[in-house]
C-alpha cells in the first residue's frame, strides 16, 4: 500500500514543473515509497547530536578580483537556444492573463 | 604491424613518441574499430572524425616540427556524454538536449586539447548520469563486450565498454555512486574516482553538485594515473576545486608496479562484503588479499558501521540536489522547447511541458523525489537527516582510516546481469552501488581493478579507497595488484574476453559464452 497518495505526486510534479501523464503519476505513487522508506532507515542512527555535513571536505568561500572577463560570444550562445530575437533569449510571457 | 588499438595508451604514447606510427594512424584504427563493433557494443552516441583526425594531424606536425608535446599527445580519447565538448553534441543522453552543440569547453575538455589527445566521441551514459546499467539511456543502451546481453554498468557504461572493446584506450568517466567504478568492475576495465575537487566539475552537466565528481577510464592503472595527472588540478572557475597540487600518480603507479607494498595496511571493510555478494566475486576478492599480503602488505578488518546507511542517505540526497540542478532545464536557453497542446502558452507552462517531454521516466522520478524532500516541510526531516549520516559516514572513514593506509572491498557485488533483468527494480538497481556510495558521501577517492573471473566468466572488479587528498595511494595499491595479477595470468584480463565480430557477420551474443568463444 502506497503511503504518497497520487494527489500528492500529482502536487509535487506540478512544484517541480513537470507535466505528468496519469498513468506516470500512478506509477510513481507506487514507487516513491523508497523515499518513505529511506528516511525511515536514516532517522534510525540521524539524533539530534549529529551535527549535518553539507559538503565532502571543509570549504571556505572562494572570492575573485573584481575584474570583468569575457563573456561567451553571444552568437554561439543564441545559436543552441530554441528561440532568440535581437542578440536575446526569446522566451514565452512570462505571467498569465489573470 | 602491431594493432595500434590494442596498446595501452602509455605503450601507445611511446610509439608515437619514437615516431613508429603516426597520431593520425593511431586515431584512424580506433576510428575503424569503433566502425567494426559499435553497431553492436553502442558506447558512442557521437563519433567526431573530423575533428580527432584533424587534431591528430595537428599533433604529428608539432612532433615532425620538433616541438615539445604532452606525453599523451596524439592519444585519442572517448568522453561521455555528459562533459561539455564546443561544437561537439552533449546530450547527457537525454532527448531534452537532443541536437545541443554547447559554445563552450569543459575545464578538463580544454586540458585534453590543450595536450593534443583527439577526442574520437561522446560515450553513452543512463539519462543525466542516473542509473547503473546505461539502460535509462535516451538513445538505447550499452551492451557489455564480454556479452552482449549484458549490461556494461552505469551510468558510464559507454566509456567503460569503449575502453573494454578497443574502442579508444582512454575514455572521461563521471561518479556520483559509484558511475567510474562499478562499469570498470563489470567490463574488466580500470576506473578512478578521484577525490571530491581533484578534477574540475567546470563544464560537467551536474546531476548531484556535492557528489559529482570526474575521473579516468582506462585498461590499465598506469593509463589512469597518467589521465588523472593531465585532467586534475585546481581550476578557478570550479569554486569547490582542492587548490594544493595533486600528489605524484604517474610515479606512485610506477612504483606500485615493482610489487613491493611492504609496511602498507589493507583494511578490509565488514560492512562491505557477505551477504548480497556473488560466491565468485568474493572468491576472487580474497585470493587478491593473499597477493597483497604476499606483496608485504598487512591486512586487517575495520569496521564501518554507519556505511549500512549509506544507501539510505544517498538516495535522499541525490534526488535532492538533482532536482534542483536540472531546473535549469527550462526550455529557455537551450536545448528543446515543447509548447502546451491546450491553455495559454507561458514561459512556466512551457518549462512543465518540456520537461514532460523531454525527461525520461528515471530522470522524472528522481526529481519529484528530491522535490519532495526539498518541500515545505520536509527539508530538514529528509535532506538535513541524510546529512547526518553523511557525518556519520565520514567519522567512519576517520576512524578506518587511522588504522589502515587503504581501504578494499569488492567494488560491485555482482557481475554484470542481464540488459532488462532490473529495470523494472529500482530498488534492485540501486544495490548496485552499495560499496561505491560511501566514497562519495565522504569525498574520498576509489579504484576499481579488474581482479578476475567469475564463476560464470564475467569480470570482477576490487575496490580500492584511500584518504581524502591521497589518490596517489590508489595507484600504489592499484599497480601492484595489477601486476600480482597479470603475473599470475600470464596476460592481461581483457585478452580473455571474446572477439567481436566484424562488421556483417551475424552477432553471436545471443549464445553461451562458449559459443562467442568458438565463434571467436
Amino acid at each position: 500500500m502506497s503511503t504518497i497518495s497520487r494527489d500528492e505526486v500529482a502536487r509535487v510534479a506540478a512544484l517541480a514543473r513537470i507535466d505528468l501523464r496519469d498513468d506516470e503519476v500512478d506509477r510513481l505513487a507506487g514507487e516513491l515509497d523508497v523515499i518513505v522508506d529511506s528516511i525511515a532507515r536514516v532517522r534510525e542512527v540521524a539524533t539530534p547530536d549529529v551535527p549535518a555535513t553539507s559538503h565532502p571536505l571543509p570549504l571556505t568561500n572562494v572570492f575573485r578580483e573584481d575584474v570583468p572577463q569575457p563573456a561567451l560570444p553571444v552568437a554561439d550562445v543564441l545559436a543552441a537556444a530554441p528561440d532568440a530575437q535581437d542578440g536575446r533569449f526569446a522566451v514565452p510571457q512570462i505571467l498569465g492573463e489573470e | 604491424m602491431t594493432d595500434l588499438t590494442r596498446l595501452s595508451a602509455a605503450e601507445l604514447a611511446e610509439t608515437l613518441t619514437r615516431r613508429e606510427a603516426s597520431s593520425v594512424e593511431a586515431t584512424r584504427a580506433h576510428l575503424d574499430r569503433i566502425a567494426a563493433v559499435d553497431g553492436d557494443v553502442h558506447a558512442f552516441l557521437h563519433v567526431s572524425e573530423d575533428d580527432a583526425l584533424a587534431t591528430a594531424a595537428d599533433v604529428d606536425a608539432r612532433r615532425a616540427a620538433g616541438e615539445e608535446l604532452h606525453p599523451l599527445a596524439g592519444v585519442p580519447i572517448a568522453v561521455k556524454d555528459v562533459v561539455v565538448t564546443k561544437g561537439l553534441p552533449s546530450t547527457a543522453g537525454s532527448k531534452i538536449l537532443e541536437g545541443w552543440i554547447p559554445p563552450y569547453d569543459a575545464t578538463l575538455v580544454e586540458k585534453l586539447r590543450a595536450a593534443g589527445l583527439p577526442i574520437l566521441g561522446k560515450t553513452n551514459m543512463d539519462e543525466f548520469a542516473m542509473g547503473s546499467s546505461t539502460e535509462h539511456s535516451a538513445f538505447g543502451n550499452t551492451h557489455n563486450p564480454w556479452d552482449l546481453d549484458r549490461i556494461p554498468g552505469g551510468s558510464g557504461g559507454g566509456s567503460a565498454a569503449a575502453v573494454a572493446a578497443f574502442e579508444a584506450p582512454l575514455a572521461i568517466g563521471t561518479d556520483t555512486g559509484g558511475s567510474i567504478r562499478q562499469p570498470g568492475a563489470v567490463t574488466g576495465t580500470v576506473g578512478v574516482k578521484p577525490t571530491y575537487g581533484g578534477v574540475s566539475r567546470y563544464g560537467l552537466i551536474a546531476m548531484a553538485s556535492s557528489l559529482d565528481q570526474a575521473g579516468p577510464v582506462t585498461r590499465t592503472v598506469l593509463d589512469s594515473a597518467l589521465l588523472h595527472e593531465l585532467i586534475g588540478g585546481h581550476d578557478p572557475r570550479d569554486s569547490t576545486s582542492i587548490p594544493e597540487p595533486l600528489p605524484p600518480l604517474v610515479e606512485a603507479a610506477r612504483q606500485g608496479a615493482l610489487g613491493d607494498l611492504s609496511g602498507l595496511k589493507v583494511g578490509v571493510v565488514t560492512q562491505l562484503q557477505g551477504e548480497g555478494y556473488q560466491p565468485g566475486v568474493l572468491a576472487r576478492f580474497h585470493e587478491s588479499l593473499e597477493l597483497l599480503t604476499k606483496a608485504g602488505a598487512e591486512v586487517v578488518e575495520v569496521s564501518c558501521p554507519s556505511f549500512d546507511y549509506a544507501l539510505a542517505a544517498y538516495y535522499l540526497i541525490m534526488p535532492a540536489e538533482a532536482s534542483s540542478n536540472l531546473a535549469k532545464f527550462d526550455g529557455m536557453r537551450f536545448g528543446l522547447r515543447v509548447e502546451p497542446t491546450d491553455g495559454p502558452v507561458t514561459a512556466e507552462r512551457v518549462m512543465a511541458a518540456t520537461r514532460g517531454a523531454g525527461f525520461g521516466d528515471e530522470v522524472k522520478r528522481r526529481v519529484v523525489l528530491g522535490t519532495y524532500a526539498l518541500s515545505a516541510g520536509y527539508y530538514d526531516a529528509y535532506y538535513g537527516s541524510a546529512q547526518k549520516v553523511r557525518t556519520l559516514i565520514q567519522r567512519d572513514f576517520a576512524a578506518a582510516f587511522a588504522q589502515a593506509d587503504v581501504l578494499v572491498s569488492p567494488t560491485a557485488p555482482t557481475t554484470a546481469f542481464k540488459l532488462g533483468e532490473k529495470l523494472d527494480d529500482p530498488l534492485a538497481m540501486y544495490l548496485n552501488d552499495v560499496a561505491t556510495i560511501p566514497a562519495n558521501l565522504a569525498g574520498v577517492p576509489g579504484i576499481s581493478v579488474p581482479n578476475g573471473l567469475s564463476d560464470d566468466g564475467l569480470p570482477v572488479g576490487f575496490q580500492i579507497l584511500a584518504p581524502a587528498k591521497a589518490d596517489d595511494r590508489l595507484y600504489r595499491v592499484g599497480a601492484a595488484l595489477e601486476s600480482a595479477l597479470e603475473s599470475t595470468w600470464g596476460a592481461p584480463l581483457l585478452s580473455r574476453a571474446p572477439e567481436l565480430s566484424p562488421p556483417g557477420s551475424p552477432r553471436f551474443a545471443a549464445g553461451t559464452r562458449e559459443d562467442s568463444e568458438t565463434l571467436g
